[in-house]
C-alpha cells in the first residue's frame, strides 16, 4: 500500500492525514463533551443529544441571516455571537427538558433512554415543520474558508484550526467548572452520594437541572460549530449520534479524560485507515476494534460509575 | 342551492360538465396542439362505466390518484418538492378541465421515509381507495417496496427519481433518467471538451451510485481509453472526507466525478472547498447535485462543479419559464426546482395523456396505451414514453453557480434512447 506513493508524497500524506486526525478528534471531542457530561455525571442516556446540535446549528443560521440583512459589516464576527446564542438556546432546551421529563425519570435510567429517543423523533418533527424539510445552508465570513499552505502539497484547512481552537477553549472551561468551581464540586457530589449531597444542603434538584443544560448547551455550540463542516436540515443530528456515543461509551463516560482518549483513539485509527483502506470498510474495521475492546473492558478505557 | 339541484341530478351533472367545458375554453389558445387534440373536455364526459371496468375510485365528476412521498424523516427533505410539482400539475389540469371531464382528486399518503411504510401505504391506496394511479416513491429501496403490491393489486406508479436501471415494469412509468442515459453522455463531454483521462470516482455506499459507478467505470476504460484513479464509498451519512480529499489531492486525477448523497453532500462540499480545491480549476463532475442539494450545500461551496442531469431550473425554453413561474407562485419564490421535481412534475400530465389516448382509466388499458405518448409541454422539452416504460429524454451538463443555480454548457443534440438493462455494462 505505501508502494505507490514516494518517499517526499509519504511524508506529506502523514502530515495531512494527522492533520485530518486531529480535526476529526476535536470534532469528535465536541460533540461528544455534552453528552458524556449528562451520562457520565447524571447516568442520563440523552438520544436526543443530536438534535440539540441541530438547534444550535439552526440558531447559528438565523444569526447569519440576520446580521447579513441588518448588520452585513459585522458579519465577519457573527459566529462568535452564533455560538454564545446556540449555547443559550439549547441549553434552555435542556433545562425545560429536564424539569418536565427526565427529573420523573431518575430512577428509570432505562427509561430515559426511550423517553429521549422519543423526544428526538418529536423534536426532528418540530424542525421539519418549522424551518421546512430542505436543508438550509449557513453562509460564513469569508476568513473561516480556505485553507493556509504549508507546503506544495500539505495545506491546513482555517475551520479545521477553528474547530480545534474551540474545543482546546471548551474542554478546558469544562475542566475548570467541574474541578475548581464549588458548582462542580457540588455536581460531583451529588454524583457520589445523592442523600448525603441533599443533607449537607445541596439543592440536588438545581444541580441536576443546571448540569443537563450545560450538557445540552455544549451540544449546541457544537451544533453551531458543525454548521462549517456538515449539513444543517430537521435530521442531520442523526449524522453525529452514532459516533457520539460510540466516543462516550468506548471513554467510559465518568471522566473527561476517557472521552477524549476515546475520541483521540478512534478518530486516529479511523482517517489513518481511511487513507489506506477506502470509507465503508474504515469504519467496519474501527467498529470492530471497538466492539473487540468493549468485550474485553466491557467498561470501557476509563471506570464507568452511573448513579443507582 | 344544493337543495334545488337535488331531485335533478341527472341534469346538473350534465350542465356541470358543460360549463366545466365552457371554462376550458379560454384556455385553449394556451395547450399545445398534442393536448389541444387529444383533450376530451369538449366533448361530453363518456359514462363512467365506459371509462372504469375494473372498480377504481372514478365517479361521474372525478377521479382520485394517489401521492405517495415521504413528508416525514430524512427523505422529507428530497421528496418535498416532488410533492409540491405533483400537486401543481394536478391543479393545472383540473383548471384544464381535469381528465375524461373529470377533476383529479388526490389522497395523500406519507412514506414516512420507512420501506415498509410505503409498501403498506401503497397497500391502502390501491386497495381501500382504489386509486386510479399512485405518483410517488424518491428512493430505489421504497420503490422496490412497493412494485410488488403494484404488481400484485395492479395500479399504476408514476417514479420520478433518475435511479440506477436493471428494472421494468408494466405498472411503473419511469419519469428519471436510467442511469446509462445520465452518465454516459456527461462522461463523454467532460472527456471531449476536457481532455479529461483519469476519474476518482466517489460515492455513497448504497446501491445507486454503486450501480452508477460500475457504469461509469465500464464506460472510462472501455470507450474512452481512461482510467479510474480510485473508487470510494462512504457510509450514508458520513460527514468526514478530509482523508479522500488529501488522497485526491494526491493522486490528482482530471476529474472528480461523485454521486454522494443526502447530508454527506454537504459536508463533502464544504471540506473540499475548506482544503483549498478550487472547483474552478479541479474539474468536478457530479450526478447527485440538483437546485435543491445547492440549497444545503451554498453556491459559495459549490459554484464551478458540474452536474450532469436531464433538468434545470434554468433551461431557456418557452415550456420551463412558464412551468418556473407557476411553480413559484405556488410555492414561493424561493423555492428551487430540481431535476427529481421536474419529473415528478411530467407524472399527472403523462397518466392524463394516456388515459385520454386509451379513452379509460383501467390500468392494463394505459399500461398499454403509455408506449408513445409524447409530452410537448415538459418544462425538460419534449419527452415521450418508449415501450420499456422510461422516458427518451435529452442530458444537459451544468455548471453550479454562486447564486445556487446551474449554467447549462451542454445538451445532447437528440433524445437518448432509455436502456435500462445496458448490454456491456452489467
Amino acid at each position: 500500500m505505501f508502494s505507490d506513493y514516494s518517499l517526499a508524497e509519504l511524508s506529506s500524506i502523514f502530515m495531512m492525514q494527522g492533520f485530518a486526525g486531529l480535526i476529526l478528534f476535536s470534532v469528535f471531542v465536541l460533540m461528544a463533551l455534552g453528552l458524556a457530561i449528562i451520562f457520565g455525571q447524571m447516568g442520563v442516556i440523552n438520544m436526543a443529544h443530536g438534535e440539540f446540535m441541530i438547534l444550535g446549528a439552526y440558531v447559528t443560521y438565523f444569526t447569519s441571516q440576520f446580521f447579513l440583512n441588518y448588520l452585513p459589516s459585522l458579519f465577519g464576527i457573527y459566529f462568535f455571537v452564533a455560538m454564545i446564542l446556540a449555547f443559550l438556546a439549547a441549553g434552555a432546551l435542556g433545562m425545560a427538558t429536564e424539569w418536565l421529563m427526565i427529573r420523573h425519570l431518575y430512577k428509570r435510567p432505562l427509561d430515559t433512554l426511550l423517553a429521549t429517543w422519543g423526544l428526538s423523533l418529536i423534536l426532528q418533527q418540530v424542525y421539519r415543520s418549522v424551518f421546512g424539510p430542505r436543508e438550509v445552508g449557513v453562509e460564513l465570513p469569508s476568513w473561516m474558508m480556505g485553507s493556509l499552505p504549508v507546503t506544495e502539497v500539505v495545506e491546513v484547512q482555517i475551520n479545521g484550526l477553528f474547530v480545534m481552537g474551540l474545543t482546546i477553549a471548551i474542554t478546558v472551561a469544562v475542566a475548570l467548572l467541574m474541578y475548581k468551581s464549588s458548582w462542580g464540586k457540588q455536581v460531583r457530589a451529588v454524583v457520589q452520594n445523592r442523600v448525603m449531597a441533599g443533607a449537607v444542603g445541596i439543592n440536588t434538584e438545581k444541580v441536576d437541572r443546571y448540569t443537563f443544560g450545560l450538557g445540552c448547551g455544549i451540544a449546541g455550540v457544537a451544533g453551531s460549530a458543525f454548521t462549517m463542516i456538515g449539513s444543517t436540515g430537521p435530521t442531520s443530528g442523526q449524522l453525529y449520534i452514532v459516533d457520539t456515543f460510540l466516543v462516550v461509551v468506548f471513554g467510559g463516560a465518568q471522566s473527561l479524560l476517557g472521552t477524549i482518549a476515546s475520541a483521540f483513539t478512534i478518530s486516529q485509527a479511523q482517517s489513518t485507515m481511511e487513507f489506506f483502506l477506502s470509507g465503508s470498510m474504515a469504519k467496519v474495521l474501527t467498529l470492530l476494534g471497538v466492539v473487540v475492546i468493549l468485550m474485553l473492558r466491557p467498561q470501557g478505557l476509563f471506570v464507568i460509575k452511573v448513579r443507582r | 342551492m344544493s337543495s334545488h339541484n337535488d331531485g335533478s341530478d341527472n341534469f346538473s351533472s350534465t350542465r356541470r360538465r358543460l360549463l366545466k367545458g365552457l371554462a376550458a375554453l379560454p384556455a385553449a389558445p394556451l395547450l399545445s396542439s398534442t393536448a389541444l387534440f387529444s383533450s376530451s373536455a369538449f366533448a361530453q364526459a363518456p359514462a363512467t362505466s365506459a371509462v372504469n371496468t375494473t372498480g377504481l375510485a372514478v365517479t361521474d365528476t372525478e377521479v382520485t390518484v394517489g401521492i405517495l412521498h415521504s413528508v416525514t424523516g430524512t427523505m422529507a427533505i428530497s421528496e418535498t418538492g416532488s410533492v409540491q410539482a405533483e400537486k401543481l400539475a394536478i391543479e393545472q389540469i383540473n383548471a384544464m378541465g381535469g381528465v375524461l371531464g373529470r377533476k383529479i382528486k388526490f389522497i395523500q399518503e406519507d412514506g414516512a421515509s420507512d420501506w415498509p411504510t410505503f409498501a403498506e401505504k401503497a397497500k391502502k391506496l390501491l386497495v381501500n381507495d382504489k386509486v386510479a394511479a399512485v405518483m410517488g416513491c424518491w428512493t430505489s429501496a421504497s420503490r422496490k417496496a412497493v412494485l410488488p403490491v403494484f404488481e400484485q393489486y395492479n395500479g399504476m406508479l408514476y417514479y420520478p427519481t433518475f435511479y440506477e436501471g436493471l428494472e421494468q415494469s408494466k405498472n411503473v412509468i419511469y419519469t428519471g433518467q436510467e442511469a446509462t442515459q445520465q452518465i454516459l453522455a456527461g462522461l463523454d463531454w467532460v472527456n471531449k471538451t476536457k481532455g479529461a483521462k483519469s476519474f476518482y470516482l466517489i460515492g455513497s455506499d448504497y446501491i445507486w451510485p454503486r450501480t452508477s459507478m460500475k457504469i461509469a467505470r465500464k464506460h472510462i476504460e472501455a470507450h474512452l481509453g481512461g482510467k479510474v484513479a480510485g473508487e470510494e464509498y462512504f457510509p450514508l451519512g458520513h460527514t468526514q472526507f478530509n482523508s479522500v480529499i488529501n488522497k485526491i489531492k494526491l493522486t490528482k486525477p482530471d476529474v472528480i466525478y461523485c454521486a454522494v448523497v443526502g447530508g454527506s453532500n454537504v459536508a463533502f462540499y464544504k471540506q473540499l472547498k475548506a482544503a483549498g480545491i478550487d472547483l474552478s480549476k479541479q474539474t468536478l463532475l457530479t450526478i447527485s447535485v440538483t437546485e435543491d442539494e445547492i440549497d444545503g450545500i451554498g453556491g459559495d461551496n459549490i459554484a464551478g462543479a458540474y452536474s450532469c442531469m436531464k433538468y434545470f431550473q434554468s433551461l431557456d425554453n418557452p415550456n420551463n419559464k412558464d412551468f418556473v413561474a407557476a411553480f413559484k407562485k405556488m410555492w414561493g419564490e424561493k423555492t428551487v426546482i430540481g431535476d427529481v421535481t421536474q419529473a415528478a412534475y411530467l407524472g399527472p400530465w403523462l397518466w392524463k395523456m394516456t388515459v385520454e389516448k386509451a379513452g379509460s382509466f383501467d390500468v392494463d388499458k394505459i399500461a398499454e396505451a403509455s408506449p408513445g405518448i409524447e409530452f410537448t409541454k415538459a418544462p425538460e422539452g419534449y419527452v415521450k414514453i418508449h415501450p420499456n416504460h422510461h422516458l427518451w429524454s435529452k442530458t444537459r451538463v451544468g455548471q453550479a453557480q454562486l447564486d445556487g443555480q446551474f449554467k447549462v454548457v451542454f445538451e445532447t443534440p437528440d433524445l437518448i434512447e432509455p436502456d435500462p438493462f445496458p448490454k456491456g455494462y452489467q
